[in-house]
């Protein structure tokens, strides 16, 4: 499909603006105002309107095609929420108004959602407090990390190092690396973080673990328990990353279970969408020790009822955000706890894990299923066994994609070769699922006998397999059409 | 249970074939002394009741004031065509492209965002989006202190002083140093700029407009950062880059902006868009996702996530950045915002904020004691007041005005000062209101 | 290239000696594990190359990996036709798809034999 600058011809415009009536540009010198006009795309209303209906039709998306894409929670989203977050009640609000004095009365309705919201997280979570200022995962991540190194600058306490097990998301080594500590890696047993790894590379130096649990592997961490004694036990910070907490709302309190902060991504466990690769967004709670460092401003509510911004956090890490994190995303968060409820949360989570259950015993008699046991909300298999014949894990995901659905996520956790990662989520019907495993089945079948036609899928999508390659080598990053 | 489709006979068939008798089985890894109470939660509500209710907590929000704030964040009209496109579930329910054959639609998108990006701020190269205008700014610090292996940053004071702040946070647990040099007049102090240069400077960063809306031309501070080795980077407000001299005409190796205003409402702080264009020799220091044009088997044009050794999933602690999720569905706004405006519309509107704001800025200078502090300036000027900034915003307010930001916030004795600013939607009718009633609050 | 003469470092660089010189690349075994390389970072002439420190990057699609020096001394030449041509390297690791060369400051130390490489590569394939 040609891209919106081949559409372009000079001269044509979509909206049309009022002309200005002044002469602007005498206000501002000529040598400070640009030369030529930017090169942006010039098409009348409906070919902008064709155009992006076009490309929109060239994806996937869950509301179009099953999605399990592990550790990324693609449950449905619920179109109430759009509806809420898109009143002007909302959207029209500028973020300064509550900064003004006397302006504190007019965003009340605003200050209650990010209140209440934190609330309803804390309560969930078994945290002491909430900013809900981190824009999405990878932020709430460097936020509880910056907090680990506020709490142990504060204590005085002399600490260089993070470890982060082998089967933790990427963001985390990042996160951590990027706060400025060392990152110690540990090797998994069996799939989960062996307590006795953990011990010998233990000191006085590490300022904490960044954990997730249940796992990348989709297991609850059988060794949790010690896991948090010996942690705490050299004043080291346990964090919890929340990608996976859909597994566990209303049955474990990872507060309750001693970790220290915890980061959870709204656009996964609590139905926001993804956009096409975000806004997400990533609020951090975190147990008492930690609540004075958190970021500034924080929500307050006076006993009249009335909430108000503070700033009085002397022990604060700062400021992370411009403002109060993503509010179009947390309000959509909101309204869709408010929907479910006590009893909704929890059978969100009961059925997330009875459908990766499900399609995990239906899978694995077809593709090896390494951790044979029951698995949480997620689980991985590996296609090793065809890979020995020519079929890698890329290629069956492929294959999928010709099939309607959209491929789990593939070669991670790095531990497992040829991994598959397989997310269902509880909004998928027994009939998707058991399409979805036929399709499978489908493909794995002709493995033997026809292996080309996997490894030439997909072949009924807009493009075929792209040449990664020559992208990165070429670099064409930017059209040069109609320059 | 809402947006559960199982019925009771089918889990007891996906039960039984797990091979357990019940759901509670499948929580057995959960020590028993771990298991949550029930959650004290409020019971669920319908749907009807879920909008009722926050029909009533949006109406608690003042929604028919008649507001002068900017301070970077913008009230710029929407077309109609912008949120009619962006709420298609095609875009907004899929995630980041992993599998590029099945999100052309999503990766041609962030290509021609990527390029609009570009040409709007005169550079080779931008990427698919960061968190904010404030996060992008850390982000190019990071990219011009990993480039230059050096780790002095020197900043100008009329930078948005939200943005350092944040700056400030983020750089605490890193061995940066960061120079501020203080504001002359509501400018950029380019002699003092000049001076604060030196060979262990990584970059410089200055704002245009700056905060204050002052405008200015950064070429010659840039020639010199060139010649020592420093990284320059400018902060820029996108729909002023429409008629502004381009970050890459001065010389610019990288340029941020909040993307808030091309196309997406000011909604209580976010979600926004963090811009990010760079030039050819930083790319590779470039953190977040970049889109780029290859083709497939037989030859035919796609769009494919590329230069990704740079990031966490693959290099982990050595990545350019954590970032993962990103801003996509704000960008794909931008980018139809654009779209639907051209060039001219831009302009356009770019123009329109500036006539307003020079008719506010005319009709303020003649009430007694009221002086506009910077020239010259776009769509938003500082106005020195015969008293306190604050205590004629809250007269205002009685009135259902906010004239705008009091800069005591942020400045030293500037409690006087008062920011105002406008866009085509501020109307001539309500610029004379707001000048009379300021006229009376002195 | 008569790659049994060649010197090896865990890392999988190779190294050869031509008298107080000597010439660097990454061995044919190390660029199949990466893939098809799409860049190569390497050091400038004149800098200290370090023995066992980090020195250059390369990439593939899916991979990145540091060149760590398997010798110290000085750098005096850098291979650039890699910066338009990564796929030297995966075409002729031990040829045209060279790195670096360095001026030797001391006589290299630990490295591996081709034997002994041949060794921990077949290891490392398990």
């Amino acid at each position: 499909m040609k891209t919106i600058f081949q559409d372009s011809a000079k001269g044509r415009a979509g909206v049309w603006p009022k002309e200005p009536r002044g002469n602007t540009e005498a206000d501002i010198p000529a040598h400070l105002l640009r030369s030529d006009p930017p090169r942006l795309p010039e098409l009348s209303e409906i070919d902008v309107v064709r155009h992006f209906t076009r490309l929109s039709r060239l994806n996937y998306s869950v509301d179009s095609n099953f999605y399990p894409l592990g550790s990324c929670t693609m449950k449905y989203n619920p179109k109430f929420t759009e509806a809420v977050a898109a009143q002007p009640g909302f959207t029209s609000v500028h973020p300064l108004i509550p900064q003004l004095k006397g302006a504190g009365n007019m965003t009340q309705g605003a200050l209650e959602v990010l209140y209440e919201t934190e609330q309803l997280l804390g309560e969930i979570t078994g945290m002491s407090a909430f900013t809900l200022q981190p824009m999405a995962g990878a932020h709430g991540e460097l936020t509880g990390v910056m907090l680990m190194a506020a709490y142990h600058n504060d204590k005085g306490n002399k600490k260089t190092k993070i470890i982060v097990p082998d089967s933790a998301h990427g963001t985390n080594p990042a996160s951590a690396a990027i706060a400025g500590y060392d990152v110690v890696s540990i090797a998994s047993k069996d799939g989960m973080i062996d307590p006795d790894e953990l011990e010998k590379v233990l000191d006085d130096e590490v300022a904490g673990l960044m954990m997730t649990c249940p796992n990348t592997l989709g297991l609850f961490e059988c060794g949790l328990e010690r896991i948090v004694k010996l942690i705490h036990g050299v004043d080291g910070l346990l964090y919890y990353d929340g990608a996976n907490l859909n597994a566990i709302m209303g049955k474990m309190r990872v507060g309750d279970v001693g970790f220290d902060i915890v980061h959870l991504n709204l656009h996964k466990t609590f139905a926001t969408p993804h956009g096409g690769g975000g806004p997400g967004s990533g609020p951090v709670g975190v147990s008492q020790r930690l609540v004075d460092y958190l970021p500034i401003s924080r929500v307050v509510k006076l006993e009249d009822g009335q909430y108000f911004l503070d700033y009085d956090y002397p022990k604060s890490i700062g400021y992370i955000a411009p403002f109060y994190g993503n509010f179009g995303v947390i309000l959509k968060a909101y309204a869709y706890i408010l929907r479910l409820g006590r009893e909704g949360i929890v059978r969100a989570s009961e059925n997330a894990v009875l459908a990766a259950n499900y399609l995990r015993k239906r899978i694995e008699k077809h593709l090896e299923v390494p951790y044979d046991r029951i698995c949480m909300h997620e689980f991985v298999a590996s296609a090793a066994r065809q890979a020995e014949k020519g079929v890698r894990a890329l290629d069956i995901a492929k294959a999928l994609l010709d099939k309607g659905h959209y491929a789990p996520t593939i070669y991670f956790p790095l531990i497992v070769k040829e991994c598959l990662m397989f997310e269902p989520t509880e909004t998928e019907s027994k009939e998707t699922l058991d399409g979805f495993v036929d399709d499978l089945i489908e493909i794995l079948g002709r493995v033997e006998s026809d292996a080309a036609s996997i490894q030439n899928a997909p072949v009924t999508m807009p493009v075929q397999r792209l040449d990664e390659v020559r992208a990165a080598r070429n670099m064409e990053l930017v059209d040069d059409a109609g320059l | 249970m809402p947006f559960i489709p199982h019925t009771p006979d089918e889990q007891r068939e996906m039960l039984a074939t797990i091979g357990v008798d019940s759901i509670e089985a499948l929580f057995e890894d959960i020590p028993k002394k771990f298991r949550a109470a029930e959650l004290n939660l409020p019971e669920g509500l319908s749907e009807m009741e879920v909008r009722q209710k926050l029909e009533k907590t949006a109406a608690k929000n003042h929604t028919d004031l008649t507001s002068f704030l900017g301070a970077g964040f913008y009230d710029h009209y929407i077309p109609s065509a912008v949120d009619a496109l962006c709420s298609r579930g095609e875009f907004y329910t899929a995630y980041t492209p992993y599998q590029a054959e099945a999100s052309q639609g999503m990766l041609q998108a962030i290509f021609e965002y990527q390029t609009a990006v570009a040409r709007l701020l005169d550079l080779q190269y931008a990427n698919a989006s960061l968190y904010d205008g404030g996060t992008a700014l850390y982000e190019a610090i990071m990219m011009a202190v990993r480039h230059t292996k050096r780790s002095r940053i020197v900043i100008s004071e009329s930078l948005n002083p939200i943005y350092r702040v944040m700056l400030d946070s983020y750089t605490t647990n890193l061995k940066l140093d960061l120079v501020t040099v203080p504001h002359k007049d509501c400018h950029t102090d380019m002699e003092a700029m000049l001076a604060a240069l030196n060979g262990d400077t990584a970059a410089v960063i200055v704002q245009n407009p700056n905060f204050f809306g002052t405008i200015q031309d950064f070429t010659a501070l840039f020639d010199k950062a060139r010649e020592l080795g420093i990284v320059s980077i400018i902060s820029t407000y996108p729909i002023m880059q429409a008629i502004l001299k381009t970050p890459g005409r001065m010389g610019a190796d990288i340029a941020v902006a909040e993307g808030q205003s091309l196309g997406l409402p000011l909604s209580f702080g976010g979600p926004y868009l963090g811009i990010m264009a760079c030039n050819k020799q930083l790319i590779r220091q470039m953190p977040g996702r970049i889109a780029g044009r290859t083709v497939d088997k037989t030859g035919q044009t796609g769009f494919v996530l590329t230069l990704q050794a740079r990031e966490q999933h693959i290099r982990r602690e050595k990545a350019t950045s954590n970032i993962c999720s990103n801003q996509a569905l704000c960008a794909l706004r931008a980018l139809m915002y654009m779209s639907l405006l051209g060039p001219k519309g831009l302009k356009k509107t770019a123009q329109t904020g500036i006539e307003r704001a020079h008719y506010a800025a005319n009709r303020l200078e003649r009430l007694p004691g009221v002086r506009v502090i910077n020239q010259p300036f776009g769509n938003e000027f500082t106005v020195r007041l015969p008293v306190r900034a604050y205590e004629v915003i809250d007269k205002l307010l009685d009135h259902k005005f906010v004239p705008g930001f009091p800069l005591g916030r942020y400045y030293e004795g500037m409690d006087n000062h008062l920011l105002v600013a406008c866009t085509e939607k501020t109307t001539k009718q309500c610029i004379g209101i707001m000048a009379e009633l300021i006229g009376g609050a002195l | 290239m008569n790659t049994k003469a060649l010197l090896y470092a865990k890392s999988h660089e190779w190294v050869k000696i031509e008298g107080d010189e000597a010439v660097v690349g990454i061995s044919h075994f190390a660029q199949q594990q990466l893939g098809d390389l799409t860049f190569v970072e390497l050091p400038q002439p004149g800098d200290q190359a370090v023995a066992g420190s980090e020195i250059g990057t390369v990439e593939s699609v899916k991979a990145a990996s540091e060149i760590y020096s398997p010798v110290s001394g000085e750098v005096t030449a850098v291979n650039t036709e890699l910066e338009n041509a990564p796929e030297l390297v995966n075409k002729d690791a031990f040829g045209a798809g060279w790195l670096f060369k360095v001026k030797l400051s001391a006589a290299p130390a630990g490295l591996l034999d081709a034997d002994a490489y041949a060794a921990l590569c077949a290891a490392e394939a398990h």
